[in-house]
């Protein structure tokens, strides 16, 4: 596998931990941060950073990766 | 007369008009019609997806989830920020091939994998069965909301067979262009909606969303934690839920199908990173169903929260607004669903299975007419057959998502076979129709669907490893 691939898979890897695997651990209200309780914090939080790591594993991608054929 | 009705007609009569323009000067074939020529740029693909996954069900649904079940709504919100990276990996191989092999569709995707007639003929027919389904809820969604709107004075059918001639007219024209252009003006629309009500109704009864959450926890302290107010949908449930959505989103017929009409695949990779983007919105709409459960509590449904707390704060004119971007939010998918409902009947089942030699042109020629009898029949099913909203969508949820192992594995994995995805299939969806129709999801605490997901990817794995056995015993 390319290297570009394997960083782009371990970046977007972490929304699935995030808003999958820890939800169980965040399902709480306490503390309320900016005026959300704490678990629709968090998953607003991690939805609005996923475009950011699909961005980064974008660009690394294209740094590390062959540029293929298209068209 | 009142103003409602006169802004409803408007903004469909025009969605429907810049439909039909869409294609009024284009050469309709086969290439045009279904992927629009492979030549949508970012911003084309951009509202061409969001015009698709913004459904009624993002207005209904998932305020009214808000307002009757509480935080098991959240996952809305968080399964299309994991289907866009999910897709980030996927959609760009799929289009590769497609651009390569001249595909259109789903199943000739299938087809051309595994290189088996009959498995491209079985997959049309199950993505047909679960679209109309899905199609009648947009039916659903767009009577239930003009009814609404109009303040009662339009009945739903009445609304629904308007609206559906003029889907089906632009459907006809345009094919997938129509879809497109229309979607651009839904998106505006929607987002209008989404932010005005979503930020008005909160500030005018609470002050502001902080505010209301506070109440909300006072008051409802269960409903903003899972399982919400429900016994069933537990952690678990969440998280089946969410493996299943993310997995099943491009897995539907038209969604997987829109990635071809994708100039490259740098557009398609570009797309991936910018939609989770406006998922944010869907927040808004969360707030709009906690809003209404504080301040009128005790509806017959939670679908009707959203409209019910429009039409007691805003003035008839922007329940207008709201009744028309609602009728044209049901009309984009839907003519997106009519779309490949009649060419996967007519490419993928008509050709493929019974008249190899058919043509392009025939080929075309019949898709144009069954777009009118598949509307038909999804009218026939929204009127004598209505059913709870976001019930429907998700036992279609889980049936297309039995499509996932035979494409995912057909990328990545040689030894996949025609044999083993069709018994892959015949296992998920058997499991999916004995479990939900049977009473029993969630089952385990999971979403039934995940289990049947999980049980043919086993199915699939093993078909695959033993007939390949089979076949170099042959050798």
């Amino acid at each position: 596998m390319p290297k570009g691939t394997r960083c782009a898979l371990l970046l977007a890897s972490i929304p699935f931990v995030a808003l999958v695997f820890l939800l169980p651990f965040v399902n709480r209200i306490e503390p309320i941060i900016l005026g959300l309780p704490f678990l629709l914090f968090w998953i607003v939080t991690w939805v609005f950073l996923t475009p950011f790591l699909l961005l980064i594993a974008y660009r690394l991608e294209k740094k590390f990766n062959p540029p293929e054929d298209e068209e | 007369m009142n103003p409602a009705l006169i802004i409803i007609f408007a903004f469909v009569v025009f969605a429907s008009a810049i439909g039909i323009l869409a294609g009024s000067r284009v050469k309709m074939n086969l290439e045009m019609w279904t992927v629009g020529g492979r030549r949508f740029g970012l911003l084309v693909m951009w509202v061409l997806m969001a015009g698709e996954i913004y459904t009624t069900f993002t207005f209904l649904g998932a305020s009214g989830w808000a307002y009757s079940k509480g935080a098991p709504t959240f996952y809305i919100l968080i399964y299309g920020a994991l289907a866009y990276t999910v897709s980030f990996f996927l959609l760009p191989l799929i289009w590769r091939l497609g651009k390569k092999h001249g595909l259109h569709t789903q199943p000739d995707y299938f087809i051309h994998r595994y290189d088996s007639r009959l498995l491209g003929v079985f997959v049309a027919l199950i993505g047909v069965a679960f679209i109309i389904p899905y199609l009648q809820l947009q039916l659903t969604g767009l009577g239930l909301i003009v009814h609404e709107a109009s303040n009662r004075t339009i009945r739903p059918d009445a609304a629904m067979v308007v609206a559906f001639f003029l889907t089906c007219a632009f459907v006809y024209t345009s094919g997938i262009r129509g879809t497109a252009w229309v979607a651009a003006l839904k998106n505006v629309m929607m987002l209008l909606t989404v932010v005005i009500v979503g930020f008005g109704v909160p500030y005018r009864y609470f002050g502001g969303i902080g505010p209301m959450f506070s109440a909300l926890v006072q008051k409802y302290p269960r409903h903003v934690l899972f399982p919400g107010a429900t016994t069933t949908m537990d952690s678990p449930w969440l998280m089946s839920t969410l493996l299943l959505t993310a997995a099943g989103f491009y897995m539907w017929p038209h969604a997987f199908a829109s990635a071809f009409a994708a100039k490259s695949a740098e557009t398609i990779k570009r797309n991936a990173v910018i939609m989770p983007l406006f998922q944010l919105p869907i927040l808004l709409v969360f707030v709009v169903g906690f809003t209404a459960l504080l301040v009128i509590p005790g509806l017959p449904s939670g679908d009707l929260s959203f409209l019910a707390l429009v039409n007691q704060t805003y003035p008839s004119w922007f329940m207008g607004f709201v009744g028309a971007a609602g009728a044209v939010t049901a009309m984009v998918p839907a003519s997106v669903l009519v779309l490949f409902a009649s060419t996967l009947l007519a490419k993928n089942v008509y050709r493929t299975g019974f008249a190899p030699d058919a043509s392009e042109e025939q080929v075309v020629k019949l898709s144009r007419f069954l777009v009118f009898v598949i509307s038909v029949l999804a009218l026939a099913f929204a009127i004598y057959f209505p059913n709870a909203l976001v019930n429907l969508l998700l036992i279609g949820y889980d049936g297309v998502t039995q499509f996932f192992p035979g494409v995912v594995l057909g990328l990545f994995w040689k030894k996949t076979n025609a044999a083993a995805v069709c018994s892959g299939l015949v296992v998920g969806i058997t499991l999916v129709a004995v479990l939900v129709i049977g009473g029993h999801d969630p089952l385990w605490g999971m979403n039934a669907g995940f289990i049947a997901l999980a049980a043919n990817f086993a199915v699939t794995l093993l078909v695959s490893l033993i007939s390949t056995k089979v076949s170099a015993g042959k050798l």
